[in-house]
């Protein structure tokens, strides 16, 4: 019996360092499907990687082999050793590795929950599939499905649209501030994983540039180029914020990097025009009290996690129908791969009732030899409809049973009664 | 002077009125869509009966507390219903149209004078005088009402409370360009308005100025309005103080209206306005 199995990584189960490892590289999509192709042990494979996932899910009818060989793949991918890899890894198998997929490809199961590139990179790890042809039938229609749930998800609740993460918070916010983030600047201070996702998202939603400070200038540069924004030393922060419209901090200082006295100092020469802190850094980095000054709006940590808090209850709701589409779209597939069981007797069940067919013809064709062409063919056609009803009835039970513990039964009575297996059809 | 046609107009704008309040708690589009229709009715109704006044008296009705009332609300709607052509904002239909029809229901309770109108009160230069007197301050008043909106919005963000208004209001920059246009908008037409109305003095009374109160706190309101214009203009004020600036500036214009009126009198009052 085939097994659809999911092995993978996210941001809950493997920590930043590990994930870096097996960050997507140019070819490392084709090398892993190349190897899952030339695996005795997998039949089809897709390999999904992306900033915050590395996931491979597989069909197999050996799945003990299978699992050890994608371990294997990721292990050499990563060039961690395997013991290592294994701790971070979840594993799912049949319909908990559909639903996984399901969820994955909804956003539900992502960092910032909702968010929707993930949707696109399932779209193009698929494509690299089938391109590679190591996908068949059954990823076929699951990842279909899974394009397919993720639709409704995002119709059908609004998960996808209410604030449900800090950094989603954080766009929120300066929505509410600034009305439009489109030609506005934002200024990144420090470096770290939520704050570099936050900046995203601005960008995400039309922010026009990025300047990016840093103590060590060249972490600075390295942050900057993968924004495509201006790496500029500390020492040019008041300068920077003077242009700026949107500042988000998270350094490891101990000290406030940014105090009352500078901002204010400043007020003037923006022209008092708004400008939004987001204060990701423990401890903090902008002076509390800087939420006081005229037109400017300080947000730390807790102050944003209270603004998700706002929308948990609606969130929890839409999760609830989330939750509600994939299971019914679950037991859908489930229902699809038991039918997937009872086709190889159905076939042999076909292929045997054409055979006797020509063969019956052929013992006749002397005697109607005497026919025209025309009356020849509709003989034909008569000694197969006549197969096929007495065919449909059987077919249709097998069918309706494919979702019945008793299945094995008939299926093998099937193959008896119709001496199936006799003939060497090898189904 | 309660005429069928104010009726209605009062009838729509009250159900206007009550499909904006609807439509901010609902949050349902084809709310807003039908109140705005609903209130547009309520215009056109409402013209008519101006129109019709117009016709009896022979100028423009606005002589007594009452016609000032309705026309007031007449201008602040047409003025909320230009503004919204450009800036496309539905909930503040849910500020403006319980203001309007409040002003209306003020227009109904107070009794009004009948009676000919004095030769001197027809006269170009007084209609034009108050028409765009009104239009001046309905933009004031919606510089008003959205400042009291971004007033709202503002504590919102800044005290990280967020009740039910907080979804609902659009962003504060959006806010803030309203409190900033209708000013602009608003403010020649006050200057229009008190230029044609020394004009009309001149022409009726013989006097450019006479320090009349509601003159003088007319004055008064100008160089308020004329001063948050400047420091917009040139010092780049925006938001909590330019909308802080707006209230009270409007709170002095309510007051050139009415108190200068009903408790200091002069010859603008419309007690000395009945004498005729």
């Amino acid at each position: 019996m085939v097994k659809i199995i999911s092995i993978g990584m996210n941001h809950e189960t493997a920590p930043l360092a590990l994930r870096e490892c097996l960050a997507p590289e140019a070819d490392s999509d084709r090398h892993v499907l190349a190897a899952m192709r030339n695996m005795e042990a997998i039949r089809e494979g897709l390999f999904l990687s992306t900033c915050n996932r590395v996931e491979a899910l597989f069909t197999t009818e050996d799945p003990d082999q299978a699992k050890k060989a994608i371990l294997t793949i990721l292990s050499e991918l990563g060039r961690i050793p395997e013991e290592r890899l294994s701790a971070s890894l979840y594993t799912y198998e049949d319909l908990d590795a559909v639903r996984h997929i399901f969820t994955v490809a909804s956003s539900l199961d992502s960092m910032v929950v909702g968010e929707p590139q993930i949707l696109g990179q399932i779209k193009s790890a698929y494509a690299k599939a089938v391109k590679e042809k190591t996908s068949g039938v059954i990823l076929n229609r699951l990842m279909h499905k899974a394009f397919h749930v993720a639709k409704r998800v995002r119709t059908e609740t609004g998960i996808c649209s209410s604030a449900v993460s800090i950094s989603y918070a954080a766009v929120e916010l300066a929505k509410k501030i600034f009305h439009l983030l489109k030609g506005k600047k934002v200024l990144l201070i420090g470096a770290g994983e939520m704050a570099e996702l936050a900046a995203r998202h601005l960008i995400a939603n039309g922010v026009e540039s990025i300047s990016v400070a840093n103590r060590t200038f060249e972490r600075a540069v390295q942050i900057a180029k993968a924004f495509d924004g201006l790496p500029v030393s500390f020492d040019e922060i008041p300068q920077q914020i003077l242009d700026a419209d949107i500042v988000i901090t998270s350094t490891a200082s101990k000290e406030f990097v940014i105090s009352h006295s500078m901002v204010k100092n400043l007020l003037k020469k923006r022209r008092n025009r708004p400008l939004f802190f987001i204060d990701i850094a423990v401890p903090r980095d902008v002076e509390p009290t800087v939420n006081n000054l005229n037109n400017v709006y300080l947000y730390d940590i807790d102050d944003l996690r209270g603004v998700i808090e706002l929308n948990m209850n609606q969130r929890q709701q839409e999760a609830v129908k989330a939750e509600r589409i994939i299971s019914e779209e679950v037991i859908k597939f489930g229902k699809w791969l038991k039918t997937l069981k009872v086709v190889p007797t159905i076939i042999s069940l076909r292929n045997k009732a054409e055979t006797i067919v020509q063969a019956e013809i052929k013992k006749s064709s002397t005697a109607l030899s005497d026919l025209t062409p025309a009356q020849r063919q509709v003989i034909e056609i008569l000694s197969r409809s006549i197969v096929q009803k007495v065919l449909s009835d059987p077919i249709l039970f097998l069918k309706g049973k494919s979702d019945r513990s008793t299945l094995d039964l008939y299926l093998d009575m099937t193959r008896r009664l119709f001496s199936l297996d006799i003939d060497g059809d090898n189904t | 002077m309660t005429s069928i046609w104010f009726n209605i107009a009062l009838f729509f704008e009250l159900l206007a009125t009550g499909g904006f309040i609807i439509y901010i708690i609902k949050q349902e589009k084809w709310v807003f869509r039908c109140s705005y229709w609903i209130l547009t009715a309520g215009l056109v109704f409402h013209t008519i009966f101006l129109v019709y006044r117009y016709s009896i008296l022979g100028v423009f009705p606005v002589l007594d507390l009452k016609s000032a009332f309705s026309f007031f609300a007449w201008a602040v709607i047409v003025v909320y219903l230009l503004l919204n052509v450009k800036f496309q904002l539905m909930v503040l239909g849910s500020f403006v149209a319980p203001f309007a029809a409040f002003l209306m229901l003020i227009s109904y309770t107070i009794p009004g004078m009948e009676g000919p109108v004095k030769p001197i009160f027809k006269s170009l230069w007084l209609s034009i005088h108050v028409s765009t007197i009104f239009i001046g301050n309905a933009f004031l008043a919606i510089a008003f009402l959205a400042s009291i909106m971004y007033l709202i919005q503002e504590r919102h963000i800044k005290k990280k409370h967020f009740g039910s208004f907080y979804s609902r209001l659009p962003s504060l920059a959006t806010l803030d360009r309203i409190n900033h246009y209708a000013i602009l908008y608003g403010f020649p037409f006050l200057t229009a308005g008190m230029i044609t109305g020394s004009i009309y003095a001149q022409y009726a009374l013989g006097r450019y100025w006479q320090w009349d109160p509601k003159e003088v706190w007319s004055l008064i309101s100008w160089l308020l309005y004329a001063a948050l214009l400047h420091e917009r203009l040139a010092a780049g004020w925006q938001g909590r103080k330019a909308a802080v600036m707006s209230i009270a500036c409007f709170l002095v214009l309510v007051f050139t209206f009415l108190g200068a009126n009903l408790l200091v009198g002069g010859y603008h009052s419309f007690s000395a306005l009945g004498a005729r």
